[in-house]
């Protein structure tokens, strides 16, 4: 994944210059996602000492996968939140994208033909939610919270409530994308991991992620240095409704059905995600590897529930308590920094 | 040939009169002091003249030819740079991208394009050296002194050859030292051939720098004489109202 600091490729007048800036490992250790990847080593293995089915080639298998999920959701969510905004409807999203793809297959149509659609679908919620909060300057909560209803509901209007699980000659493409494996990695994790990678890049290295970066801090200096702002806002929700869109896809795939409940209450495992992550809700911050560690520190928890025999009611209480845990510290540290 | 001319501008918002009719004349190299109490339609003025808002009425001229700006883009493209009374800086980007911000350079070849952070990086510590400032390009903004933080803004200006640079009082929460540095800056502007409009609360700073001062009270223009021709007494009778007109 691309560095947060670009050291090596400066000349020696800026070397000079930033005589001052912090060391490569004090800036890790002021990374939120440091300590979240810590605390997420310290639960592993802490569960596989405690138990003995946690740390089983199977059981690790599932949980990556399982993570995945979230984790890519979360990749668009973590731009959405660095831009200054939110998007609640991406699990309404996923359902809607998975819910393309099967109905489409299983008329007959070929998988790409299927995918096409799906992310198409998917892509277009993502511009109307872009382009009323861009143009109309609706608040984002509003706007994607109305999503949320209209895609799932868009669902069920298009399967009539149904469960779809056949997907016709394509099936076994569909299956394997979704469920297979490649050298023992799931391809779920593999997606997350090349997914990761190219919105760390977009984030770090283009003018895109720049401005993304610009409007979540100060709105008013992005539109006044010349900025377009309502393209950039409008192309993120873009890009988190077809990472939920992929989602969709490989969840289909993985799960061999789909049904309308899909990804229902998804949104608020991923805002946690990104939030644990270091994603700062007032917009300006954020980091890829913070939101995959921080999926992947919620489904350890998720999975230690189980395999401790905690009753799964709790994980919701876990989920919301981590968010709100999360933005207090995020609070905490906010007022000791104006407070000095 | 003057550089900037305005005639008759007016703006409204709503039912408030910000600005009513203001008509003014700048030279090539410049420095004109605009002052004004709180309210008096200052920074209304400016922000027109870098094409954030559309006069009501009236026209602008520059190089003696009328122009609309859509947008401060497009006064950018002609000429026009401002620095704003906030600074209109993002808090969580380095000094360098700041000064970028909008104008990235990339490398890279055809469409695929990624930031050149290297040549940024190097070309903003040139412009914090003109300017006399420490200030580290790579440093983020949030951890920067009032003054570096205008040095970065008024770096911002120096990107493009811009013939006017208009400053939204640039000295008002600064220390002492940048404020001289700031004077300096507006110096070296001026002889460059860059024209300068400072707003400023600040009597000295107006005094020591600017060629002529220009009053505004109310939304419009009560004075407009060269400093020599005036005193620090005068303007202040002429911001208040206590001298109508001068
Ligand atoms: N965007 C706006 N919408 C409505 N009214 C505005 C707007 N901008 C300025 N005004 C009004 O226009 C008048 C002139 O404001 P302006 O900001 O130009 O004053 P100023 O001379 O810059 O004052 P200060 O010294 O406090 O910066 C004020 O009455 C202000 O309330
Ligand atoms: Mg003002």
């Amino acid at each position: 994944m691309p560095d947060q600091t670009t050291a090596s490729v400066e000349g020696d007048l800026s070397k000079a210059i930033a005589g001052q800036t912090q060391t490569r490992l004090s800036a890790l250790f002021a990374e939120q996602a440091t300590w979240v990847f810590l605390a997420a080593v310290i639960c592993a293995v802490g569960l596989s000492l405690m138990t003995d089915t946690f740390a089983t080639p199977q059981n690790l298998f599932n949980v990556t996968r399982n993570f995945a999920f979230v984790g890519l959701v979360a990749l668009g969510m973590t731009v959405v939140i660095i831009s200054g905004g939110i998007d609640l409807s991406v699990g309404s999203v996923v359902c809607l994208s998975a819910m393309v793809v099967a109905i489409v297959m299983n008329a007959g149509y070929g998988f790409w033909t299927a995918a096409f659609l799906a992310l198409a679908a998917s892509a277009l919620t993502g511009f109307v939610n872009g382009a009323l909060i861009a143009w109309l300057r609706m608040p984002s909560f509003v706007v994607t919270l109305g999503m949320l209803s209209v895609a799932r509901s868009l669902a069920m209007v298009l399967s009539d409530n149904r469960m779809i699980f056949e997907f016709g000659p394509d099936e076994d493409l569909l299956f394997d994308l979704g469920g297979g494996s490649t050298f023992g990695i799931a391809h779920p994790v593999i997606a997350l991991v090349l997914l990761g990678i190219l919105t760390s890049f977009l984030l770090k290295w283009t003018r895109w992620g720049t401005h993304v970066f610009a409007i979540g801090a100060n709105e008013r200096a992005a539109v006044l240095t010349g900025v377009a702002v309502p393209w950039v806002k409008i192309s993120v929700y873009v890009f988190s409704a077809l990472m939920a869109g992929i989602t969709g896809i490989l969840e289909a795939g993985w799960l061999g059905g789909v049904t309308t409940n899909l990804g229902q209450s998804m949104e608020l495992a991923v805002i946690a995600a990104a939030v644990i992550g270091g994603a700062n809700l007032l917009g300006g911050a954020g980091t890829i590897t913070g939101a995959i560690v921080g999926a992947a520190l919620i489904e350890i928890i998720r999975n230690s529930l189980i395999l401790l025999g905690i009753s799964t009611f709790w994980q919701g209480a876990f989920v919301g308590s981590f968010i709100i845990l999360a933005v207090a510290f995020d609070r905490i540290r906010a007022l000791r920094s104006t407070n000095l | 040939m003057s550089v900037l001319q305005l005639d008759g501008v007016a703006k409204n918002f709503g039912a408030i009169e910000a600005l009513k009719g203001v008509s003014l004349t700048i030279g090539k190299g410049e420095v004109i002091g605009l002052m004004g109490d709180n309210g008096a339609g200052k920074s209304t003025l400016v922000k027109i003249i870098a094409g954030n808002f559309r006069p009501s009425s009236g026209r602008i001229f520059l190089q003696d030819r009328e122009v609309t700006f859509h947008g401060p883009l497009d006064a950018r493209r002609h000429g026009v740079e401002i620095v704003y009374q906030d600074l209109a800086l993002c808090d969580n980007l380095t000094a360098a991208a700041n000064v970028f911000l909008g104008r990235e350079l990339t490398r890279g070849f055809g469409p695929i394009r990624i930031n050149d952070y290297a040549a940024m990086n190097r070309r903003a510590a040139e412009l914090f050296q003109e300017l006399k400032s420490e200030t580290r390009p790579k440093d983020l903004v949030r951890q920067m002194s009032g003054g570096q933080r205008q040095a970065v803004a008024i770096a911002r200006t120096r990107l493009s050859n811009a013939d006017i640079v208009l400053m939204d009082e640039p000295t008002a929460a600064i220390s002492v030292r940048q404020v001289a540095e700031v004077l300096n800056l507006i110096r070296h502007l001026r002889d460059q051939g860059v024209a300068v409009v400072l707003i400023s609360h600040r009597m000295p700073d107006v005094f020591s720098v600017a060629d002529r001062v220009t009053v505004l009270r109310r939304g419009t223009v009560v004075a407009d004489k060269p400093v020599a021709k005036t005193s620090p007494e005068e303007v202040t009778g002429l911001i208040t109202g206590a001298i109508e007109h001068a």
